[in-house]
């Protein structure tokens, strides 16, 4: 049997991953890749801590996180795919109008 | 508590909107006469809210509180829901979006945001979010062919996903520590073990992931670039409703889940909130685009409400219900002289192109003086109401100090909002805007001017409202 914190130092680690992922990555399909793992790594933790508790709550909290994240990245692909006909580029550099 | 599987009755409102906004993008094919939508919306916006009205109860086993708090913020989606379709359908036509999605977005929008005011159970809340969120990143995008928007609809959706990540984290985190979703479990949990390391952290995650929705300084990068890339009906209803939604959940986390652990989160907030302030209104002094600068205005306004939610008594929760009713007479009311004056291709979005204003279209300057005034806080108007009530319960929290510092920030906010009214007033017309209005345009005009004098003026029943709406 594997100790419950080994899952969620797995979960923490995937988390600093996407979250360094983000930060640092400029392109725009990584950067959502990168949020993906985040996403995962929350149900990682929301999985084995349902388990390990006996309560069905955190497997639920689980399959609505893969639907949500299923509907966020159609719409983040939908627009990586407009930024790709407008500007023929998915780089954030390359796209600039607006200034902070 | 009692116990209620279906009382689908406390649901009735959002399950209206979901099905008034699924036939209106079933039917926008075959429906030519695109003002349809904007009709049914209007009146589905004011049906919604009876709905609200006549239906307060509990749903889903305690996990949907349909309360007095659910419903104050609701008629505060609703009515910024109402002003901003009333906006809307000028420049829709002009940019091309005036179709049964944009309306049905919207819907969408706000049964989310209602999902968040009345949800008592973190995935309920973290649904509603996320239904906001979607529908609202669409909406940005929705004038992709100006490369602004798309832009800007890109930069809230990245940071938004972010958002949402660090809430799911907090929620496996709180989730771990107490067993439990519901937020009256949890707020019993946490009297126990409100110092633990797994809560603190749940709650750090959390104040990031509302953070952002609320455009809390750090966390405001996507603010200016969505509120300028947006089309302005959508910046007015997301600055005050999206806004609205996050304060809502923030509030109800944090006052009712959170509350054992509130001397460790206000530590944070206050901090943070006194940082918004400042920086939200010493950017928006060097703003010269309209609508970034009332976007920076809108961060420091966020500053200002968290602080009432910071203090973490029940005055300073109704003092945040009346500033956030008041704000959105004001700020939608600011959004629509903008509609007004805006051209094609971003012309009239500079504050220039309001020099002289006064001499050429009096109406729209004096509507615009005023919208200004209450934004600032100056006595006649409603954002000198708000205002004042959101500072008094500070310093009754026993917080003086910080009641100083926000009196401090809104001297500094005075400066951007009044030199626009300096241009209106004291300068000559340089390029001539013509306005170009709708009977609808105007009727938001005077509903926003209306509210803006009426609270002003006459505040006492809305304050009895208020003091009654918080839990």
């Amino acid at each position: 049997m594997i100790p419950l914190n080994w899952y969620l130092y797995l979960a923490l680690a995937l988390f600093a991953v996407g979250l360094f992922g983000f930060v640092t990555r400029r392109n725009v399909i990584i950067v959502l890749l990168s949020i993906e793992i985040m996403l995962n790594a929350a149900n990682v933790a929301l999985a084995a801590l349902g388990t390990r508790m006996q309560d069905v709550t955190g497997h639920i909290v689980v399959f609505f996180v893969i639907a949500v994240a299923a509907a966020e990245a159609a719409i983040g692909l939908s627009l990586v795919v407009l930024l790709y006909k407008r500007f023929r580029e998915v780089h954030l550099d390359e796209v600039k109008m607006l200034k902070g | 508590m009692p116990f209620s599987l279906f009382n689908l009755k406390a649901l009735s409102p959002e399950i209206f909107l979901v099905v008034v906004a699924s036939l209106m993008v079933l039917f926008d094919r075959a429906i030519r006469a695109k003002d349809f939508f904007f009709w049914t919306g209007l009146f589905g916006t004011v049906l919604a809210w009876w709905l609200a009205r006549e239906s307060l109860g509990l749903a889903f086993g305690g996990s949907y509180l349909a309360d007095h708090y659910g419903f104050f913020f609701k008629t505060i989606f609703l009515l910024s829901l109402f002003l901003s379709l009333l906006i809307s359908p000028a420049y829709a036509r002009r940019e091309g979006f005036h179709f049964g999605e944009y309306y049905g977005l919207l819907y969408f929008a706000v049964c989310g945001m209602m999902l968040m005011a009345s949800g008592t159970d973190l995935l309920v809340i973290y649904l509603g979010l996320e239904l906001m969120s979607l529908s609202v990143y669409v909406l940005v995008a929705l004038d992709w062919r100006d490369s602004r928007g798309l832009e800007g609809g890109l930069k809230y959706f990245l940071l938004g996903s972010l958002a949402s990540a660090f809430l799911v984290m907090g929620l496996a985190f709180i989730y771990g520590q107490t067993g439990s979703l519901n937020l009256l479990e949890i707020k019993r949990q946490l009297t126990v073990s409100a110092s633990e390391m797994a809560v603190l952290s749940g709650i750090v995650f959390f104040m990031v992931a509302l953070g952002f929705k609320v455009a809390m300084v750090p966390f405001h990068m996507w603010a200016p670039d969505a509120y300028e890339g947006a089309p302005t009906p959508v910046t007015a209803f997301m600055s005050v409703a999206a806004k609205a939604a996050g304060f809502a959940a923030l509030g109800r986390i944090f006052l009712l889940a959170f509350a054992p652990a509130h001397i460790f989160w206000m530590k944070l907030l206050v901090p943070l909130a006194v940082l918004t302030m400042f920086v939200g209104n010493i950017l928006a002094v060097v703003q010269t685009n309209i609508k970034r600068l009332l976007a920076y205005s809108s961060v420091a306004h966020a500053g200002y409400v968290l602080l009432g939610i910071a203090v973490g008594t029940r005055e300073g929760l109704s003092a945040v219900l009346l500033y956030l009713f008041v704000y959105a007479f004001m700020n939608i009311g600011a959004f629509a002289v903008v509609t007004l004056l805006q051209r094609e291709s971003g012309a009239g979005e500079s504050i220039f192109d309001y020099q002289g204003l006064a001499k050429l279209y009096p109406v729209p300057a004096f509507l615009m003086l005023l919208f200004m005034f209450s934004l600032t806080g100056i006595p006649p108007t409603a954002g000198f109401i708000g205002k004042f009530y959101l500072f008094r319960s500070v310093v009754h929290a026993g917080h003086p100090w910080l009641a100083v510092l926000a009196v401090l920030a809104s001297v500094i906010a005075a400066y951007p909002y009044l030199r626009i009214v300096m241009l209106m007033y004291m300068r000559e017309p340089e390029r001539q805007i013509r306005p170009v209005a709708s009977p609808s345009l105007w009727l938001a005009l005077g509903l926003s001017a209306v509210g803006v004098i009426l609270i002003g003026v006459y505040p006492g029943s809305l304050l009895h409202t208020v003091m009654g709406s918080v839990f």
